[in-house]
């Protein structure tokens, strides 16, 4: 608290003058910058786009802000992040917290976390546009998301393959030879369409293989060599292709063998029991490979904006609440576990309610952070995805500073954001006025 | 638990052996698990620079992990592009400009208000913090318009100290609240023998107040550097010629896809100054932050 005057020190007059002294400063930019254009923002909002005289619009501003599409899409879009983000942030920083307590390299993953709150929003927004990148052999994520897909439903060998002739006809994403075929028929199943480099390395010369009593024998080639060649004839020069999946179909279409071609284009279904089947080149062989998400698209791009938001501010939550968690009595930690409590009915019971404080200090001042964004927005949206990605903060920029210049409805922009913000406003006066 | 496990473990004969490898055992998914998330957390930085030393034609036909099969693709010609880049030679140097004129303002202006709020004893003094801090949260949205027009009366549009001075209002909230909490919490008797002792305020202020408040003051500092270093909004809003790094990056951000040979190199001469400031300063300003947040 204050000191008390000191005795025989200077008179009230003397008192005020020391004050001034040392106040004026700050409070003639506090009154220049802040107070007189606050209360300018706030007159201003009643009024037209261009001036004040004879340009008294009442509260059309107003209207205008919650009946133009892109400026409802923006408050839109602030609930999302108010709804999503300091719920988010404030859990990713309590589990990375909790879990730091626990490693020797706490003081590496931290800093490895809090490093990208010493980088502006503006260089975040140019790191995450590289990652976010929609062609999977350029933006990491989507490159992350091919391995994965890959794994679980890999892309065919052949994705690109149509048919070389008519009788080879596309079925749920096989190709199925029309011609039926018997035990000692031989089947032929020609494909073009496949790039040089899609053709297998192991291929060699396709070969046509001799009919075999009891089985049904064929050949899945490349029917394409340089200069053209007959459609449906394997000549030479044409290559086989292995490795694809050929199923024999009975009558009924369902599938009894199914077995891969060898280098030279062969397959050989042995000990086929007398009737009528068809053949089949399986699904799985032109199966597209992924293709990336759009995430700067119109569909993803707020998701992704947030992602790359929350990357941000992990790190300060994780610090404020690691500090928080520092601070905690261990003794009732100690207690709560020579009662038998487990790790999670301990976090549960006690760790997260003695945190309450600092878990809300976390969670009030993203909302704050939440309602003012802008420079994330302005560098990772492209600018054709602004209307979809827009938010209050950009909403406010584009009416008053660009294309339309409108001071009327910028200014009434601006002071909802304020009106947003001031029941943060008050939470937080009361909390100071309690330390002062 | 194992985790609970006292920090100086001393070792016991009997059981040192077996319990250090449970230990080890049932630490090892937690260690696992954020080595993960720490590698998520650099990725996209480390993206960033690869993708700077990479030429464009590498850039455009594959991704930036193509260094890793292809290392001799590194090359420092983007840098060496750039630093003959006259536009950005100048941005970096409105940048730090902004930066260090803000930075020597808030803190100059703030450690003098901050005295006055915690030690000069003056009526509504306690009423005048509260308004002050009451600024606190002021969108700075609520300013951008009313300001350009004065700016644009006053000349003080389109240059570096214009955006400087915007900054200095607006950082000076913080700075009022940190310090004054911070020299309030300074002994008192040390003040008082001062005074007796005949020497005035700006004595005590200067010879007394700003040592003794250096930690807070460097926190503060740090701040505000990073802060106005990092700044886009108000850059974009009160220059035009006069830009900073981050309006002159984003004036090459439409051509994203041609331009990401300048785009990637200059973002990543733009975070290593702040990234220096934060690791060489951490301790203070983890300490800022703290003092903003919790206490």
């Amino acid at each position: 608290m204050a000191a008390p005057p000191p005795s025989g020190g200077p008179g009230r007059l003397g008192r005020y003058l020391v004050g001034a002294f040392f106040l004026a400063p700050a409070l003639f930019m506090l009154g220049v910058w802040m107070v007189y254009p606050a209360v300018y923002t706030i007159i201003r909002s009643f009024f037209g786009p261009t001036g004040f005289v004879g340009h008294w619009v009442g509260f059309a501003n107003y209207k205008t802000l919650f009946t133009t599409s892109t400026l409802t899409t923006a408050i839109k879009n602030n609930a999302i992040w108010v709804a999503v983000v300091p719920a988010m942030v404030t859990a990713v920083g309590l589990v990375f917290a909790v879990l730091t307590e626990r490693i020797r390299w706490a003081v590496a993953f931290k800093t490895a976390v809090f490093l990208p709150m010493a980088i502006s929003a503006f260089a975040t927004g140019v790191t995450w546009r590289i990652m976010y990148q929609q062609d999977p052999g350029l933006g990491a994520i989507n490159a992350l998301g091919k391995t994965i897909s890959g794994a679980f439903s890999p892309a065919g060998v052949l994705s690109t393959a149509l048919p070389s002739t008519p009788s080879l006809q596309s079925s749920a994403g096989a190709l199925v030879l029309k011609t039926p075929t018997h035990p000692g028929g031989v089947a032929l199943l020609g494909l073009t369409g496949i790039a040089p480099d899609q053709v297998p390395k192991s291929s060699v010369q396709a070969v046509k293989p001799a009919p075999k009593p009891g089985d049904v024998v064929g050949t899945v080639w490349r029917d394409f060599k340089p200069g053209g060649g007959k459609a449906g004839v394997v000549e030479t020069g044409e290559l086989g292709l292995p490795g694809v999946t050929v199923e024999l179909r009975s009558a009924a279409g369902k599938t009894i063998q199914s077995t891969k071609s060898k280098s030279d284009g062969t397959f050989d279904f042995a000990k086929v029991p007398a009737g009528t089947y068809t053949t089949a080149i399986g699904a799985q062989t032109f199966a597209k490979p992924f293709g990336g998400f759009a995430w700067l698209g119109p569909n993803l791009i707020v998701p992704s904006l947030l992602i790359a938001y929350i990357w941000i501010w992990a790190g300060f939550a994780m610090v404020v609440i690691g500090a928080g968690l520092a601070a905690m009595p261990r003794d009732v930690l100690e207690a709560a576990r020579t009662d038998g409590a487990n790790e999670w009915q301990t976090f549960r019971r006690v760790t997260v309610p003695l945190l309450m404080p600092v878990l809300s200090v976390v969670f009030i001042t993203m909302i704050i952070n939440v309602l003012k964004v802008f420079d994330i927005v302005y560098a990772l949206a492209p600018e054709s995805e602004y209307a979809k990605a827009n938010v209050i903060a950009l909403a406010m920029y584009f009416t008053a500073f660009q294309g339309a210049g409108n001071f009327g409805v910028g200014s009434a922009i601006a002071v909802f954001l304020f009106l947003l913000v001031i029941p943060v406003l008050a939470l937080n006066v009361r909390r100071f006025r309690r330390e002062a | 638990m194992a985790a609970a496990a006292p920090a100086i473990e001393i070792p016991n004969p009997g059981d040192a052996v077996s319990a250090r490898i449970l230990r080890a055992i049932t630490r090892t998914p937690i260690n696992i698990v954020l080595v993960v998330l720490g590698a998520a957390w650099l990725v996209p930085t480390i993206g960033l620079f690869i993708t700077s030393i990479l030429p464009a034609s590498a850039d455009a036909s594959a991704g930036w992990w193509q260094i890793f099969s292809h290392p001799s693709l590194a090359t420092w010609s983007n840098y060496d592009a750039l630093f003959h880049n006259s536009g950005l030679i100048t941005a970096l140097k409105t940048t730090a400009y902004i930066a260090v004129g803000n930075t020597a303002l808030v803190v100059i202006l703030g450690a003098l208000a901050g005295y006055a709020f915690a030690w000069l004893d003056f009526p509504g003094r306690d009423w005048l913090f509260i308004g002050v801090i009451g600024l606190l949260v002021v969108p700075l949205q609520m300013a951008l318009i009313p300001m350009f027009k004065l700016y644009d009366t006053f000349g003080l549009f389109d240059t570096w100290y214009g955006i400087a001075l915007f900054h200095t209002a607006f950082g000076l909230p913080f700075a009022v609240f940190l310090l004054r909490n911070f020299f309030a919490g300074l002994p008192k008797d040390i003040l008082e023998s001062a005074r007796i002792d005949g020497a005035n305020e700006i004595v005590i202020f200067l010879r007394l107040i700003l040592p003794l408040g250096l930690p807070a003051i460097a926190s503060l500092a740090i701040f505000q550097f990073l802060w106005t270093w990092n700044d886009l909004l108000v850059a974009l809003t009160f220059g035009q010629n006069t830009t900073p790094i981050t309006v002159w990056i984003a004036g090459q951000l439409r051509e994203f896809g041609t331009s990401i040979d300048i785009i990637a190199p200059a973002s990543f001469i733009s975070l290593v100054v702040p990234l220096c400031v934060f690791l060489a300063f951490q301790r203070y300003f983890v300490q800022g932050l703290l003092a903003g947040s919790v206490k």
